[in-house]
């Protein structure tokens, strides 16, 4: 089979298995557009941003754990697009960015609408291509998908010049089943050793926590993680990017931990003496002061990136390997190990958690005349029993979402953790739906992050994406105006949003259906109603308390055990 | 404490930025970096010098590894190593005194004049950077118009390589 440049392009990402393609058309990327109208195998989502674009691939890539498809033009295009790839690549998630790029001939030139898109998105994928050669094509996109998928996943960049899609020239096609690089070889099996090692430390325990994140979801090891806590009884606590991947209703999930995490999870943690890190990377948000990091813990940590490993909290046993290989393997180990875990020290463990369960710290004054958000979210858990697939964008209604939604699988929790992109909430959504056409969609956001993609809603229409957006609207960017609060004397610099749009109006000028809802009593309705709405997006603007903050808090520079509470009355 | 990491990586157009920009992104430090095709025209061999706490380099070496173009690397100053860099320096030479006296110096540091006219030597020299060091010392300041040093390549002892 001959084809040009251009229908290699579409035609590989057939073969490649891909079903969609989000993006936004210009002259670089022309070629491509008239491959891609010629056939209807892989189909097009026309966005209205390329950050947009970006975007929806990426929630269709969390949504599905396959790689999200996204093609946009040379210079702009492709500068838009960035913030959407280093969102990808901070979060490890699968991708393939298609950027047009001016002729090979003319690169260097400063030629009409030339940028370096290899040079600009270097430090934020996980790899990227200049196309120099139409031979070097095929291999490069079958290079590309495999390394976006494999090993820590993450974006990786193809830059394609218009000539190399030239649809004159045509080379014989055919689709390579398999690629061999020998500088790239991810480890997948876990040193058996080190397996015996963790085990035998893992038996000791006497306050064990297991805290895991993203890698689990990413490696799909949530039922060896599901087993292997059950076999041991031990309390888990999941980060912000592991919600899901142990279901949050099950007595021994202890809620997410970190900056906004349980107060059970944090001081579980700052107690534990075995501290198991299944597929998390100790962020900053999670660890909190380092200095003061579980100080009496001994920490496993399997992780598949070596980097991750000792980066910023040194560990006693590490493991490399992908997840699902090696929890299976110490799943085995355990069941054959002559030791069991200490069912009296375990039992003394639960009593003291159970005692920081009982402060109840997500507590909230639910007497309000305002309506709050956490009590939103919990209405949005009972409208969609739990089983909504739940994307969010950045600020307080994020956490809000993190601790009132029970997320009880992998892949329903789906909001941007380590960039904390404002405006990923309603495009991801978008990638979302289409991946699941019959699933409920819904998008938690801000009156604030809900305008930075905004245009978006005119994608939703044109795709009849009944996704219902959940504006929990407190005319303040809530998490900046929470730190000024606490940090700056109340001095709100820039963080009150005047000059508001009317939602409900906007909305519906997209041909959408919107809702205001003022009073806490009205909330329980309007989540029946915009659910029952099958075929529709609802934006329902939710008029929440000003005044409200997310507890509990850890200071930047604290422990765990030195965490804010709530105060109520 | 100073450390030798020695490279190999696919020979591709844009490889050598991905190792300066990882260090310029994460803020490690570069003493020098030397690159240049291997007898296998499709790699590369790099030698970078670099300063840093033990878990410095070690994260250091595991962001080099996960570059994708990267396909093998060693810390060779964790064991036996050879180490070398090259010098060019130009010398003011236009007195019979100091022609005699720089020609002097270069022999005991078994440099070698590669380039004589009636005003300048240019002397080159091989060696650790420490002799090249005092191989500078050892000349009078004033007299040196210009210096250039490749930056220290290295290889370890005996059986240990780096292969593909
Ligand atoms: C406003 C705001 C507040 C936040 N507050 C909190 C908070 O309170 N608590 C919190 O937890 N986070 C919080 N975050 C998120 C935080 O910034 C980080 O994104 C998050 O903690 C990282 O999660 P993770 O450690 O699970 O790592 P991820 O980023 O999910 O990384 C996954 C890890 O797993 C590894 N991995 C991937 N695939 C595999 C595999 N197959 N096998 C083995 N290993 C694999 C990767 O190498 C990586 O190390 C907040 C973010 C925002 C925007
Ligand atoms: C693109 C971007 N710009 C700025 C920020 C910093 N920031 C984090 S949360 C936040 C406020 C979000 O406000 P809103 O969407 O209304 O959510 P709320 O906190 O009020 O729930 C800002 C400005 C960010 N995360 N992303
Ligand atoms: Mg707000």
């Amino acid at each position: 089979m001959k084809l040009s440049g251009a229908e290699i392009v579409v035609q590989f990402l057939q073969d490649e298995g891909v079903e969609y393609i989000f993006g936004y058309p210009g002259g670089a990327v022309l070629h491509i557009y008239d491959a891609i109208f010629r056939q209807d195998n892989v189909r097009h989502i026309l966005v209205r941003h390329e950050q947009g674009a970006v975007h929806a691939a990426d929630g269709y890539a969390r949504a599905t754990g396959k790689p999200g498809v996204a093609l946009v033009t040379s210079g702009p295009g492709a500068t838009n697009a960035v913030t959407g790839i280093a969102t990808a690549f901070m979060d490890s998630i699968p991708m393939v960015v298609l950027t047009g790029q001016v002729a090979t001939p003319f690169i260097g030139s400063d030629a009409f609408q030339e940028v370096d898109a290899v040079g600009i998105t270097r430090p934020c994928v996980k790899h990227n291509f200049l196309v120099k050669n139409l031979d070097d094509l095929i291999p490069t996109l079958k290079k590309a998908f495999y390394i976006a998928t494999t090993g820590r996943p993450g974006p990786v960049v193809v830059d394609v010049p218009k000539d190399i899609t030239d649809p004159n020239i045509k080379i014989s096609y055919e689709y390579p089943e398999t690629i061999e690089m020998r500088s790239y070889q991810p480890t997948v099996k876990g040193h058996s050793g080190q397996i015996n090692r963790a085990v035998d430390l893992i038996l000791s325990a006497k306050r064990p926590m297991i805290y895991s994140g993203g890698g689990v979801v990413l490696g799909d090891a949530s039922d060896e993680l599901i087993a292997f806590t059950r076999a041991l009884g031990y309390p888990i606590t999941n980060t912000l990017m592991g919600l899901g991947a142990y279901p949050a209703t099950d007595p021994q999930f202890v809620g997410m931990l970190g900056m906004h995490g349980t107060y059970e999870a944090n001081m579980g943690m700052h107690e534990s003496d075995v501290l198991i890190a299944i597929g998390a990377r100790f962020d900053d948000r999670v660890t909190g002061d380092v200095k003061k990091f579980c100080p009496d813990a001994r920490i496993i940590h399997i992780d598949i990136d070596p980097s991750s490993i000792s980066k910023n909290v040194r560990v006693d046993v590490p493991i490399v390997g992908d997840i699902k290989h090696v929890l299976g393997d110490m799943n085995k180990v355990i069941k054959a190990h002559k030791n069991k875990p200490d069912a009296a020290a375990l039992k003394q463990w639960w009593s003291r958690i159970d005692t920081w369960r009982d402060k109840d710290c997500l507590r909230y004054d639910r007497n309000s005349a305002l309506i709050k958000p956490q009590y939103v979210i919990e209405q949005l858990y009972q409208a969609t029993s739990g089983d909504a697939y739940i994307t969010s964008d950045v600020g307080q209604h994020q956490m809000f979402a993190a601790q009132f939604y029970k997320f009880d699988k992998p892949r329903r929790w789906i909001n941007s953790g380590g960039l904390g992109t404002m405006g990923f909430g309603l495009p991801a959504a978008l990638g979302v739906q289409l991946a699941h056409k019959d699933a409920t969609v819904a998008c938690v956001t801000g009156e604030a992050s809900i305008q930075m993609c905004i245009q978006e809603l005119s994608t939703a229409m044109q795709y009849m994406l009944p996704i219902k957006v959940i504006n929990l609207n407190n005319r303040y960017m809530g998490m900046v105006r929470q730190w000024q609060e606490m940090f700056y004397e109340s001095r709100y610099s820039h963080s009150y949003l005047d000059a508001l749009p009317d939602f409900m109006k906007l909305a519906e000028s997209y041909g959408h259906v919107g809702m205001r809802i003022e009073n806490p009593k009205d909330v329980e309705a309007a989540m029946k109603e915009a659910f029952a709405m099958k075929d529709r997006l609802v934006f329902l603007d939710f008029i929440t308390d000003q005044t409200e903050n997310v507890y509990p808090m850890i200071a930047a520079g604290k422990g765990h055990h030195e965490m804010h509470e709530r105060e109520l009355a | 404490m100073r450390h030798i990491i020695s490279l190999l990586m696919e020979n591709e157009a844009g490889a050598l930025s991905r190792v300066a920009g990882l260090f310029s992104a994460r803020g490690y430090n570069i003493e020098s970096l030397t690159v240049a095709p291997t007898e296998d025209p499709s790699l590369s061999r790099m030698t970078i010098v670099t300063r840093g706490s033990e878990e410095v380099i070690e994260q250091i070496t595991k962001q080099l590894n996960k570059l994708i173009d990267v396909v093998k690397l060693a810390d060779i100053s964790d064991g036996g190593h050879l180490e070398r860099e090259l010098m060019l320096i130009k010398v003011r030479a236009d007195s019979p005194e100091l022609r005699d006296e720089t020609k002097r110096v270069t022999d005991i540091f078994n440099g070698r004049v590669l380039d004589v006219t009636d005003e300048t030597y240019v002397i080159e020299l091989t060696g650790t950077g420490d002799k090249l060091d005092a191989f500078i010392k050892a000349l009078d300041e004033k007299c040196i118009i210009e210096t250039v040093r490749s930056g220290s390549t290295g290889i370890s002892r005996g059986e240990r390589a780096l292969h593909a």
